[in-house]
């Protein structure tokens, strides 16, 4: 689909709108978007798989890119993650990690994760203890709800593993 | 958990129609979801056919022993016909990606885990190994997190997730990690476009750290006034920061909507209440209707309910006419394909008979 306004390049941003009472939908190329103020919606409705290969190209210099070795794991390269913006696997993030920490500072303004610490379910002891502490978030979070029937199943969920701790 | 059978459930997946949550005239829906990846398995873009069959089965037997998902459903994407993935998707319960859309075939092995009781639930494979979700009706930020956080812990005490001390859950694409968590509302602001409002609020969104898309989420274009709002980041801030952040934020776009609402309804009272019953004349009566033109209409009529200019239908008619005016949703009400113009003429009379039932219980 052509710009509506030049007539001339392909159509990237497209707005519902109204004028004098009529409601209409405008296609736009992004540089007749952006003559009219309306950049803010332009870049934004790229999916982010393009904008983070562009990030991903911007953020890793090819001398950075070079002698990277592959992940020994699943075998992704710098250049794959460049093209794609998707990483591998889980180990990926060790093997990439100078490169992905200038990443994730560009797109979160951050590396550190400030959210839930996650315990995984190494042994039976410690799976039972973040079971435990996960029940008891909810049981808080229940009774500050004032959920108190879902508290009461909770509670009942506690000491049910608290007693299979003491066996 | 048992297979669901969508032919004899026609209404799977539809509670977040049900105009029922807080602002639910301004705000249709309230979604949550978090990205989660298994230890010992790469990311579905490596994963190979059997790593993402040992995936469904290893959650699917942790999810059997987990209340409420173990008395919901299953339903197993690549088992579907192409028309099934495209309700699915009609009703934003599935991701492109899960439902294969645009001609393509789902990945093998995804899933969609659904809860009855709840609105809570979980697609399985999709560009994350877990992608566990939540969406309700209306403006709720804080309790549809509930529900996918109670589901997060249940799960994560079941299955090991792949986490790092530093940049937290591991996700395919960098995006994702940290929480995880992308929290987003279905918008509808006609009265900030119709007053030139609305490119300001979203300049202003976007300075604030959230971003704003299409109906269909990703890549797709705004239609009938409907915007998705959601987080733009997701590592370096508390699960409980995002959520309060976009609940303010919104919380704010909503009371400006009901401002220009007012505003409209003050400077130009007349020429509202005219394109309000305008819209609802075309789709009580046209015969034709392209998607975008309902949409565009439903707005009209959506606006007028909640300045009481209408009386009637309720939202939750528009809402469900939303859904089932879809292409996939006419196929399947005429059990078999149309054509792109007979689909239009389908629409027209889909509508019309759901607003002449309206009409007929509110006479009751």
């Amino acid at each position: 689909m052509l710009c509506d306004n030049c007539g001339k390049n392909e159509a990237e941003v497209h707005l519902t709108q109204i004028v004098d009472n009529e409601m209409t939908t405008v296609h736009l190329c992004p540089s007749c978007a952006a003559e009219k103020g309306l950049d803010a919606g332009g870049g934004k409705n790229l999916p982010l798989t393009d904008f983070l290969a562009q990030m991903g190209q911007a953020a890793i210099a090819d001398e950075e890119a070079t002698g990277v070795e592959p992940c020994s794991y699943c075998h992704t390269t710098v250049d794959d993650f460049r093209r794609t913006g998707r990483l591998g696997c889980p180990h990926c993030y060790s093997v990439f990690e100078s490169q992905l920490r200038a990443i994730l500072r560009r797109i979160h303004g951050s590396t550190y994760h400030l959210g839930k610490v996650y315990v995984p379910p190494a042994s039976e002891a410690a799976e039972r203890s973040a079971r435990l502490s996960g029940l008891r978030r909810k049981l808080q979070r229940a009774v500050e709800a004032e959920d108190f029937e879902r508290a009461a199943v909770i509670r009942d969920q506690i000491r049910e593993l608290e007693t299979t701790a003491d066996r | 958990m048992r297979r669901l059978d969508l032919a004899s459930t026609p209404d799977f997946g539809l509670s977040w129609l049900d105009a029922t949550g807080p602002d639910s005239d301004i705000v249709l829906s309230t979604r949550v979801r978090i990205a989660r990846n298994l230890q010992g398995y790469p990311f579905s873009i490596r994963a190979k056919p059997a790593d993402r069959a040992a995936i469904l089965a290893t959650v699917r037997e942790a999810v059997d022993r987990m209340p409420p998902l173990a008395d919901g459903v299953i339903l197993e994407l690549d088992t579907l016909e192409a028309r099934g993935r495209q309700l699915l998707l009609e009703r934003h319960l599935v991701s492109r990606e899960l439902a294969g859309a645009g001609g393509a075939d789902s990945p093998s092995s995804a899933a969609l885990v659904s809860s009855l009781a709840e609105p809570v639930g979980l697609m399985i494979n999709e560009e994350d190994h877990l992608r566990l979700q939540s969406l309700t009706s209306g403006f709720g930020p804080r309790k549809t997190w509930r529900l996918v956080d109670s589901l997060d812990e249940d799960l994560g005490s079941a299955l090991p997730f792949a986490f790092h001390h530093e940049f937290g859950h591991l996700t395919s694409c960098p995006t994702n990690c940290g929480t995880g968590l992308r929290a987003s509302v279905l918008i509808h602001l006609p009265g900030l476009v119709l007053t030139k409002e609305i490119n300001k609020v979203l300049q202003g969104i976007t300075q604030v750290g959230l971003t704003f898309r299409g109906l269909y989420g990703e890549g797709s274009e705004v239609i009938g006034n409907l915007f998705q709002v959601s987080n733009q980041t997701t590592l370096g801030k508390s699960e409980e920061d995002l959520i309060d952040h976009l609940h303010k934020i919104v919380g704010q776009v909503v009371e400006y909507e009901r401002q220009a609402r007012s505003v409209l309804l003050r400077d130009a009272p007349n020429v509202i209440e005219d394109k309000v019953w305008r819209a609802y004349g075309l789709l009580r009566h046209a015969r034709s209707l392209g998607f975008d033109e309902m949409m565009n209409l439903l707005s009209g009529v959506r606006l007028g309910l909640s300045l009481k200019l209408l009386l009637g239908p309720s939202v939750f008619v528009l809402n469900r006419i939303m859904i089932f005016a879809q292409n996939a949703h006419l196929e399947e009400a005429s059990a078999g394909t149309l054509a792109v113009g007979e689909r239009d003429f389908q629409r027209a009379s889909h509508v019309r008979a759901a607003l002449a039932e309206a009409e007929r219980a509110a006479d009751r």
